[in-house]
């Protein structure tokens, strides 16, 4: 099972498990607040923007040029910033810290 | 005003696809305390539709369906879901709905998220034609692989070049189908994009193998042995073992007229999605509503359209009025590219295109009226769908030699008026 943890806007931190899907999937699951993955996941919609924890991004890695392209200019981007639906849920992003973007 | 969000109230939704779903859990959200019960004909888990046309169809594999959430999250909310079930009447004095089945549902707050149904023209001999589907649930999908996979030759005509026929005809083709299809119109995708965008998705289709024909309009479909002969108006004829229709939607408006609620292309309702009965809400592809940004009542398909009225409907049923006020945006996937569409270009006098790095695949039309940027497609191109919609959004007055310009890169500042 890999552990995840989302920090919603109001700052509530909340960890959940999962092993398969990706981590859109996963908070959309769990109801985390903020992540809608309108899209279903295609990179289209951009609702599900996170910030990856800086101690974190090695281990989830750097976006692929059409998420990049979907992140660069929007208005809630920052260095650390990814779309959750385009991370697979798998043990190498084991305990990484995820902030709904706002 | 507080609304009273009580246990013992309860609220009915009418549809159970992407409007009356992301209601149902945006009520709780909002603090809806009472009971929720989704109702819907369909009987599968309620699943994203635009797949069905895209990576759904194209999976050779027994891929899953795209829940919209989870099975479980319907009880861990206290949401009723209620499907193979079919609403016949809205009764808006007794505040109740009657089902085929004869039962009755009392409600206290209604929402009518009835979408839309295919279209299906009246060409003569279309009730007789073998393997003819339409592409809008989940049962069309199924039926469609299965009958590509179990026929011989694979010969589909696909009638209709939309965005639901093209995607429908690129992931036919990973299926191993030859594919034709017939466009009444004289380009595809008329109407939704501009020209340039039409020369752009007919040159893709035609790459792909896909005999794409404009001007084409069926008037006959004759049908011997399970093979089906189309004759077009210009006496020309197309076999086909497989039909796929894809000419638009009609508005499932027909509940919400029979109790007598005003329908204006489609279900009239205002900024916080109530139409003009009281207690009854209408969002989704079935509803004909303001658009403050553009400044007049429109009428959606869209994902966007049918989530954001849903948070608004949610809110106002719970006493949190907030007014809809969205800019449209819409995607479809098609081979290798992604089409990404924001705003509305209805009216537009000029459009601009850009190709990136000389690269054909990596392209976006704004459309303007006259100083106004009304909206981009953008092929390939996110930094042109997202740097697009900010502009818009902000009515942002843009240097239109800059935007013409390719050796200037899309970034925030390059386009802004000096
Ligand atoms: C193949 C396909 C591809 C698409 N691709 C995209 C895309 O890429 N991007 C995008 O933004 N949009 C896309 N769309 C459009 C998008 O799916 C619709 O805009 C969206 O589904 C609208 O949601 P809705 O809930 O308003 O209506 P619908 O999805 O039409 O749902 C209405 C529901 O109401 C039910 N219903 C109707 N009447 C009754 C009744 N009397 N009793 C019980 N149940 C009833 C129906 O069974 C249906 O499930 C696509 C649509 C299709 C069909
Ligand atoms: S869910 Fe739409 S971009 Fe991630």
């Amino acid at each position: 099972m890999t552990k995840i943890t989302f920090v919603t806007s109001d700052d509530n931190s909340i960890t959940v498990e999962g092993n398969t899907g990706n981590v859109m999937e996963l908070a959309v699951q769990n109801k985390i607040k903020g992540i809608d993955g309108n899209c279903g996941g295609v990179c289209s919609c951009a609702t599900c923007h996170v910030h990856v924890e800086p101690k974190d991004w090695e281990k989830v890695g750097a976006p692929s040029t059409m998420e990049a392209d979907m992140l660069e200019f929007d208005e809630k981007v920052s260095d650390y910033s990814r779309l959750s639906c385009q991370m697979k849920v798998t043990d190498a992003i084991d305990g990484v810290v995820l902030k709904v973007a706002k | 005003m507080a609304a009273d969000t009580s246990l013992d109230k309860i609220c009915v939704i009418i549809g159970a696809s992407h409007a009356g779903v992301n209601v149902a859990f945006s009520l709780r959200r909002e603090g809806w305390e009472g009971k929720i019960v989704l109702f819907d004909s369909d009987p599968e888990v309620p699943y994203h539709r635009p797949p069905l046309s895209k990576a759904y169809l194209k999976a050779d594999d027994d891929s899953q369906l795209d829940l919209l959430f989870p099975k479980q999250n319907y009880i861990s909310e206290n949401i009723t879901l209620c499907l193979g079930k079919t609403i016949v009447e809205i009764n808006k004095e007794s505040n109740q709905i009657s089902l085929s089945d004869g039962s009755i549902q009392k409600y206290n707050k209604l929402v009518v998220a009835t979408g839309a149904r295919p279209f299906i023209p009246p060409i003569k001999g279309i009730d007789l034609a073998s393997n003819l589907f339409s592409m809008r649930n989940f049962a069309d999908a199924v039926n469609i692989q299965k009958a590509i996979i179990s026929s011989e030759e694979k010969r589909v005509v696909i009638i209709g070049g939309g965005y639901i026929g093209l995607e429908t005809a690129a992931s036919l083709r990973k299926l191993g189908a030859k594919v034709t299809v017939l466009e009444r119109e004289k380009r595809v995708l008329a109407r939704i994009t501009a020209p340039e965008m039409s020369t752009f998705f007919s040159k893709l289709h035609q790459e792909n193998g896909v005999d794409l024909l404009a001007n084409k309009n069926v008037i006959l479909i004759e049908t011997s042995e399970g093979v089906n002969k189309l004759l077009c108006d210009d006496n020309t004829t197309y076999t086909a073992d497989l039909i796929v229709v894809g000419v638009g939607i009609k508005v499932n408006t027909e509940l919400a007229e029979n109790a007598g609620l005003v329908i204006e292309n489609g279900i009239k309702v205002d900024s916080n999605a109530k139409t003009s009965a009281e207690n009854i809400y209408a969002i989704g592809d079935c509803t004909y509503h303001f658009n403050p940004h553009y400044n007049r009542f429109i009428r959606l398909e869209s994902v966007q359209n049918a989530v954001d009225q849903a948070k608004v409907a949610a809110a106002a049923i719970c006493g949190n009025e907030v007014e809809y006020d969205a800019i449209p945006w819409f995607w479809s996937d098609q081979y290798d590219v992604k089409l990404q569409m924001v705003g509305l270009s209805t009216g537009y006098n000029q459009t601009i295109k850009r190709i990136e790095d000389n690269n054909e695949k990596c392209q976006s039309v704004w459309y303007f009226k006259d100083e106004e940027l009304l909206a981009v497609d953008a092929v390939n191109n996110g930094k042109a769908y997202v740097l697009g919609t900010r502009f818009i959004k902000a009515k942002q007055q843009l240097d239109k030699e800059k935007l013409m310009d390719v050796s200037i890169p899309i970034k925030q500042t390059s386009f802004l008026k000096d």
